[in-house]
């Protein structure tokens, strides 16, 4: 197939991809752009403050609440956001707090839409541009609020300056009107409008500034940054510190209930008997509610509902439930493992990109390399377990409080569940503790809501055990790929080829919350750091077999480059290694097309001391270095892993210095606190993480049974930021999938032998 | 043999406070749901996550694995009274570390953090980075906060010696 009619082939399953989308892009066609700073309630008083526009309240005591539609689960999203409108909107920092958003359409996220269209990072052109503009205007009316995908920055960088920049606008232009002065002889510093000699405050005119509604606002300059680029304290730590924030589990309503559950051990199990009596006759058990499941993604199961829930859990546990097991009583790792090795062994499969003639580029190669590498499936493993709490009225009305990436799916969940109108139900969003995409599902919201209807009035909580979390994950897919390389004789890449097998994360996410721009459109995430590299190969070809599997899968950190990223940085080891090249130099010669990543890579090379000797560790082991280079979400990471291996032959990781491009560095402190996360992550992920499948359900059930980092394995972590005038990227993800390639091609360079799949086995290591 | 229910007086952050609850109920959900202390977290049920680290008489325990008949009478301190109690000066000095530094991040685990790093620091000891691992490894963070607790610990430690923390003598 030639390369024109793959482009085709792609933009036709774009646009179906939009779902119900072609009659709608004329309709907006037609139809002016909506703005994002006015929200359906309109300005005015509210709780003792001002209302000046969407994402901002003002009250009379100077205090500012910047209104932020992005959860705050660890990413520091609250603190950088409210950063970019507090900066245009030129306020006193210090009187600022910040605020959950409702619901509403302006806080759609556009960008992950946008940003998730299969075009290549490089591809701008009149068409791309039409696309996305188009996707945009889409997003902004039928879209939805999510906290994903490394976007919050990004997609907040314009509205929430504007915003600011609208209500600084709105205020000079209130004070001006009551001074009876030209609104050119006022200006502004700090929460105070001055215009000559008078100095109003922002609280005093707050009120008449909503009458002020500005249609055209002019931006900072970037050099002109007084807040932005700083790294700006975290506004949440203090209350972190102090056992003050408040996340979901820890709602507490008056005459509130508790709710328990067992869900199937197996993928797609049933309750077959349990003993109904004998959790009734437990102290404090007030329910027991037989759980059906939903298309939401909530496994069906046996709750009790009680006073308090470690009765809940009694109840549970006296139900002594038999349970049904299934049609997948049989599945294992291994039975999986050989379906994705079988796929992966074909050119089956939706291909993604072709430039040139692999094949042809293969057939002439001086040397071909081939290599087949895998990873299991993930946990999410959050600190704080599902937990959701639904009070559904007589009236048909719900309130559901809850901490969720997605609140506008969360609604719905309860919505359908319920039988009530969206309409009908109120989101209360709290902080999350520990998201990494876990509650981008609604599902144990869903079960809140089915738990729910059996006492109406009376709020329930439901919270899982460990266990129940660990055991009804929505797993990141394991996943095979096939790699081919061809070198020419001077040992210059002259085909790169991957072909990989996993189930279809995104695309099931989308099929479970009914949304059709997801479940429609090829699953892109599958194969994403394959294609969509700034290596410049002189033929490549990316594809991808999409594998149907009980086991459920969703969005776990960086998604399909949480693996991708490891298959292709240690297989580019591989082809470094067999053209006889250092591995910096050989990136770095197919990165001659891309500046950024090419100074990225050349920082981590001179920060990390690439190519000088490295003493010995403590123990007098040697050590030795890996590179990995990765782009994803708008950044570009290059990490150098120094590992030895203990006499007992445990990897050790001593040093990661990692070097990132992300853009304009919107909070220093935070992009080196998601750097420091994504590593220690990334560690978990390479050194230990696997959720084996056996007799049809997930075996580990507690963290005693599934090994993450802990304090002692944590290395030398060294951040490097390169400075930026370019629009922000992401940062929560992208410094995560370097992490495992650069610790395995350590361990090449320390032992000669290759680590193909994840985690990396010590025992695999020959002496 | 079966739980009975009882009620039960605890001492926590120096308050009597009576319980009623079946004597294998664990301390974390008598603090979170009966006393309303939500500070401290449930994280795993089997002491092997550390964010429901309470101190009993000064020792840091897990609250998630100790049953309220075990406890009954013990001192008990939350996240919520650590600051005020007999160590509160250590306390306040590892939560101002804790904010300058930024160390949390989702922030789930860190009232078990606090609670083992005021456990640690409060025999006005300046650790190592060894000792801090030592006394650490049993509180996980899924958020990667590690080297900034160790640097937290460090500054808090740093402030014990500078200005000694002493100790706080409530009322009896």
């Amino acid at each position: 197939m030639s390369h024109g009619a793959r482009q085709v082939k792609r933009r036709t399953f774009l646009l179906a991809g939009l779902g119900g989308g072609g009659a709608l892009f004329l309709g907006w066609s037609l139809s002016p752009p909506r703005q994002r700073i006015y929200g359906a309630a309109d300005p005015g008083p509210i709780d003792g403050a001002i209302r000046v526009n969407g994402w901002v309240t003002i009250a009379t005591d100077e205090t500012v609440t910047i209104v932020i539609p992005k959860a705050e689960m660890g990413q520091g999203a609250h603190t950088a956001l409210a950063m970019l409108l507090a900066e245009e909107l030129d306020c006193d920092w210090a009187r600022v707090r910040v605020e959950q958003s409702p619901i509403d359409s302006i806080y759609n996220n556009l960008t992950v839409m946008s940003e998730g269209l299969p075009f290549h990072p490089d591809a701008d052109n009149a068409l791309v541009r039409g696309v996305k503009w188009m996707t945009d205007k889409t997003m902004r009316e039928m879209g939805v609020m999510m906290t994903g995908a490394s976007s919050s920055v990004r997609d907040c960088w314009m509205p929430m300056r504007e915003a600011g920049a609208s209500a600084r606008a709105a205020l000079l232009a209130a004070a001006a009107a009551r001074l009876q002065v030209d609104v050119g002889t006022c200006r502004t510093a700090r929460g105070f409008v001055i215009c000559g000699e008078v100095r109003l405050r922002y609280g005093e005119v707050a009120e008449d500034a909503v009458n002020h509604r500005p249609t055209r606002v002019t931006l900072k300059n970037e050099a002109s940054f007084t807040l932005i680029g700083r790294s700006t304290a975290r506004l949440d730590s203090a209350d972190k510190s102090t056992g003050r924030a408040q996340y979901g589990i820890d709602v507490n309503l008056p005459g509130m209930l508790y709710a328990a559950v067992a869900m199937s051990p197996t993928f797609g199990g049933t309750p077959d008997r349990f003993d109904r009596a004998s959790a009734m006759a437990m102290p404090g058990v007030r329910a027991v509610v037989r759980l059906n499941g939903s298309r939401f993604g909530d496994a069906p199961g046996v709750a009790v509902i009680a006073d308090s829930w470690w009765r809940a859990k009694k109840g549970v546990d006296a139900l002594k439930i038999a349970w049904h097991a299934g049609p997948h009583a049989a599945l294992s790792s291994a039975a999986i493992m050989a379906r994705l090795r079988a796929a992966a062994a074909t050119t089956d499969g939706l291909p993604i990109r072709t430039v040139g003639d692999t094949d042809a580029a293969l057939a002439n190669a001086a040397q071909r390399v081939t290599a087949s590498y895998e990873a299991p499936y993930l946990a999410h493993a959050t600190m704080e377990p599902m937990n959701a709490t639904v009070r559904l009225s007589d009236e048909g009305t719900a309130d559901l409080w809850v901490g969720t990436q997605v609140p506008g799916f969360a609604r719905k969940a309860v919505a359908d569940i319920a039988g009530i109108p969206e309409s009908q139900v109120t989101v209360h969003q709290t902080l999350i503790g520990g998201g990494f995409g876990r509650r981008l599902d609604v599902d144990f919201i869903a079960q809140a809501a089915a738990i729910a209807g059996v006492y109406p009035n009376v709020p329930i909580q439901l919270i899982w055990t460990r266990e129940e979390d660990m055991r009804h994950d929505l797993y990141r897919p394991a996943a095979v790929s096939q790699l081919m390389g061809g070198l020419d004789a001077d040992g210059r890449v002259t085909a790169f080829v991957a072909h990989s097998a996993s189930q279809t994360p995104i695309a099931k996410l989308g099929e479970r919350v009914g949304y059709l721009a997801l479940s429609m459109s090829p699953d892109r995430t599958t194969a994403e750091g394959t294609w969509d590299q700034p290596y410049a190969f002189a033929t490549m070809r990316s594809s991808h077999a999409n594998v149907e599997l009980p086991v459920p899968v969703g969005s776990w950190r960086s998604v399909g480059h949480s693996h991708q990223g490891f298959f292709v940085e240690a297989f580019l080891d591989e082809l470094a290694a067999a053209a006889g090249d250092d591995a910096v130099a050989f990136r770095a010669a197919l990165l001659q097309r891309h500046p950024r990543a090419l100074r990225v890579l050349q920082l981590a090379a001179t920060k990390s001391g690439w190519g000088t000797p490295l003493p010995a560790a403590r123990d007098g082991q040697p050590k030795a270095r890996g590179v990995a280079l990765h782009a994803a979400f708008g950044t570009v990471v290059a990490q150098v892993a120094e590992v030895s291996l203990t006499r007992d032959r445990a990897i050790r990781v001593h040093r990661m210095v990692c070097v990132v491009d992300c853009g304009f560095p919107v909070n220093p402190n935070i992009i080196a606190q998601q750097v420091e996360s994504s590593i220690i992550d990334g560690m978990s992920a390479a050194l230990y993480g696997e959720v084996v499948i056996e007799r049809g359900g997930a075996r580990p059930g507690n963290f005693n049974e599934y090994a993450l980092l802990r304090i002692k394995a944590v290395p030398v972590i060294e951040t490097h930021i390169v400075p930026s005038m370019e629009a922000p990227g992401g940062m929560g993800e992208p410094a995560l999938p370097p992490v495992a390639p650069a610790i395995a091609n350590a361990l090449f360079a320390l032992t000669g032998t290759r680590l193909r799949a994840l985690p990396l086995r010590v025992a695999q290591v020959s002496a | 043999m079966s739980p009975s229910t009882a009620a039960f007086t605890l001492q926590v952050n120096g308050q009597a406070r009576t319980v009623t609850a079946e004597d294998d109920t664990p301390l974390l959900w008598v603090l979170r749901q009966s006393l309303g202390l939500t500070g401290t977290k449930f994280g795993c049920g089997i002491a092997a996550c550390g964010a429901c680290t309470v101190h009993v008489n000064g020792i840091p325990t897990r609250a998630c694995v100790t049953p309220l008949s075990a406890v009954a009478g013990a001192a008990i301190t939350t996240i919520e009274g650590v600051s005020d109690g007999e160590n509160g000066t250590v306390a306040q000095a590892v939560q101002a570390a804790w904010t300058s530094l930024d160390v949390p991040q989702c922030g789930y685990c860190q009232s078990g953090q606090v609670m083992s790093a005021v456990a640690l620091l409060r025999t006005g000891s300046s650790p190592t980075d060894e000792q801090i691992d030592d006394a650490m490894q049993g509180n996980l963070c899924r958020c990667g906060a590690y080297p900034r607790i160790r640097a937290a610990i460090h500054q808090a430690a740093q402030h014990c010696r500078a200005s000694s923390c002493p100790p706080i003598r409530t009322a009896p």
